[in-house]
């Protein structure tokens, strides 16, 4: 197995240029459909409209309170579930068109889930989990064996003690590292990890994003990331996306987001992290309550009940996406300059 | 890496770990209730297959003078039923008919049963909905009216009886079936599985059916003792097997009337059922705690 970067991957078709992919108009809303015996009207507006992109190579961090529809997103574009519109582009290609139909596409996408204990079968061992997906493509057993062992290794587990082994008998990071191995083992070019070290003690972790960096450099990977840990995602994301209920709130690269966020919200979840400076310590909670239900969520811009800078305009006008900075869009009336908020004048 | 980079298919064999089954097994060795039950099955069984080498004498030559012996007359140790058969060889030969009346229709719900379960539960959605409502219908009936229902219905015999209590065993069976596949699919190993391009059926054998036949299976072999009952039931009531036949269900039914001059010989064909159903049943609860140990 040859070292693969993204700029030389046979598999490219778009170009450097074509992001690998390319997400318009996600919708998902759960629940409505009135049956039988009730269960009608409400609807959970999980996804409710969001656009972004992933570019060969980076790594896109997506962070957001729970409920603000980060799984939900990755489940839309892994194909597990159905989005109720818009369009997922992967490489320049519809997944599901003849072009790109959806046995390619999930080879080269693969995710890796938050219960590393849920998402191994308790009854297959370790190298039969990662075999599994090279076997089911038509690789003969010997060849996916070798292939799982390699892998094993790759993520760090020594194939002679660890692939003979089941779930119950390894630690939680060395689960996660079997996670990692079977989405590789189909030679993905996108990986979704969604909550992925979430549920891993901090050392553990630590060691897990530093394997999952070098699996990036190694196999010329793209990243999707996503977390709550604002921490983690600055150490891993070249870009961040930030959700809330459901929309995308504020997108652009790492560091202007992290120096000089362009939506409160954003501003109120960086503030949030504790800090270990005393001469910088944090005085008030910066996000008090629960993010709004989703079911019915707050007219105007989501995020106006709980935001200090809220004004009268933020409660019936919808903020749309405006450049903060270059390449680094935030939904916010005080980021668009003509969209009247009295704070804007003021200023 | 640096081994694979050579083109050649190198396997380094590994440590193997206890497979599932076999850490069942030694769980299960070291529960002396269950080796008990299963040691009385084995006796039970083995009995039974062997009946012509054990039994003393022939299950069907009776004698009128001497009807109903009381337990321990010389030369019949168990007593003579109310035709002069020797009844321990009665005992010995009904064991044939009551365990394959007990174990067969609960195989077949077994076969069925599963299949109902788990493709309504994999399928889901509306499928699930309507096959588990019909099989619903079939709890507003209790097991022995229905068994007595359709044994009536389809007339008396052995073949009829086993087939009525396979009808009352499968929904029953579906219904576990459906409620832990429904959990097994919505774990995220399926999920994983199904992202990594598996056709259904794959993800079934290799997936689902490793985790979700071991509890069917427990639950099924608790029935056991219940269609052993039943199907006794049915041939008291002149429904299952037809005499002479010896089968502890209808011997019980044909003694019944010495239950006052020989009421422990009129007894013995019930502790029998007894002791075989408690067996089944203790097995069952064994084998359960050796499973649930871990998932």
């Amino acid at each position: 197995m040859s070292k693969v970067s993204v700029a030389n991957d046979p598999r490219d078709r778009g170009g450097a240029g074509t992001p690998l992919l390319d997400v318009r108009g996600l919708v998902k809303h759960f629940g409505g459909k009135g049956g039988l015996f009730g269960r009608s009207g409400s609807v959970v507006r999980a996804v409710d409209g969001i656009d972004f992109s992933v570019a060969k190579g980076e790594t896109l961090g997506i962070v957001g309170e729970s409920g603000c529809g980060k799984s939900t997103t990755a489940r839309l574009v892994m194909q597990i579930i159905k989005p109720d519109a818009g369009d997922i582009l992967f490489d320049g290609e519809a997944v599901g068109s003849a072009a790109l139909d959806l046995k390619a596409f999930r080879r080269q996408v693969q995710m890796v889930f938050q219960d590393s204990y849920a998402s191994l079968n308790p009854r297959l061992t370790v190298e039969d989990t990662v075999a599994f997906g090279p076997r089911i493509h038509g690789a003969s057993t010997a060849a996916s064996i070798a292939k799982a062992h390699d892998l094993l290794h790759s993520v760090g587990l020594e194939p002679r003690r660890f692939a003979g082994r089941y779930p119950h008998e390894i630690s939680g990071g060395q689960r996660q590292r079997v996670n990692i191995a079977r989405a590789l083992s189909l030679d993905p070019r996108l990986l979704i990890l969604d909550e992925a070290v979430s549920a891993l003690d901090k050392s553990v972790e630590a060691q897990v994003l530093n394997l999952l960096l070098d699996l990036k450099r190694d196999f010329g990977l793209t990243y999707m990331f996503i977390t709550h840990d604002l921490n983690v995602v600055r150490f891993m994301s070249d870009r961040i996306m930030v959700m809330y209920l459901g929309k995308v709130v504020e997108v652009g690269p790492s560091e202007p987001i992290f120096e000089k966020p362009g939506h409160p919200y954003t501003a109120a979840l960086l503030s949030s992290m504790p800090s270990v400076d005393p001469d910088n310590l944090t005085e008030e909670a910066p996000l008090t309550g629960d993010p709004p239900n989703p079911i019915n969520p707050p007219s105007g811009c989501r995020f106006h009940p709980r935001c200090r800078m809220a004004s009268t305009l933020c409660s019936h006008a919808e903020p749309e996406l405006a450049e903060a900075s270059p390449q680094h869009l935030a939904a916010c009336h005080l980021v668009g300059p003509q969209s009247g908020h009295p704070r804007l004048a003021a200023a | 890496m640096s081994a694979i980079d050579a083109g050649a298919i190198v396997t380094v064999n590994p440590v193997r770990s206890e497979g599932y089954w076999s850490s069942v097994g030694r769980r299960l060795v070291r529960d002396p209730v269950a080796m008990l039950a299963l040691a009385l099955i084995l006796l039970i069984v083995l009995a039974a297959i062997f009946a012509p080498y054990i039994a003393p004498a022939d299950p069907f030559r009776g004698s009128m003078v001497r009807r109903l012996r009381p337990i321990g007359t010389p030369g019949y140790p168990l007593g003579t039923d109310e035709l002069g058969r020797d009844l321990l060889s009665r005992l010995i030969y009904g064991g044939r008919l009551s365990l394959f009346m007990g174990v067969t229709p609960v195989l077949l719900a077994f076969m069925v049963g599963s299949s109902i379960g788990i493709f309504a539960a994999y399928v889901g959605g509306w499928v699930n909905t309507v096959v588990m409502r019909v099989i619903d219908v079939f709890f507003a009936f209790p097991s022995v009216l229905l068994a007595i229902a359709l044994s009536g219905a389809l007339g008396a015999g052995i073949l009829n009886s086993i087939v009525s209590l396979t009808v009352v065993f499968v929904p029953q069976i579906a219904r576990i079936a459906e409620s832990v596949t429904t959990q097994t699919r919505n774990r995220d190993f399926v999920e994983a599985a199904r992202i990594s391009g598996a056709r259904t059926l794959t993800i079934v054998r290799v997936h689902v059916l490793g985790n979700v036949l071991g509890p069917i299976f427990v639950y099924a072999t608790s029935l056991i003792s219940v269609s052993m009952i039943l199907s006794s039931g049915l041939s008291f009531l002149g429904l299952g097997v037809k005499p002479p036949e010896p089968e502890w269900g209808l011997m019980l039914n044909t003694l019944r009337t010495a239950i006052y001059s020989q009421p422990l010989v009129a007894a013995l064909p019930g502790a029998m059922i007894f002791i075989t159903s408690i067996s089944f049943n203790l097995f069952s609860d064994g084998l359960r705690g050796a499973m649930e140990v871990r998932q």
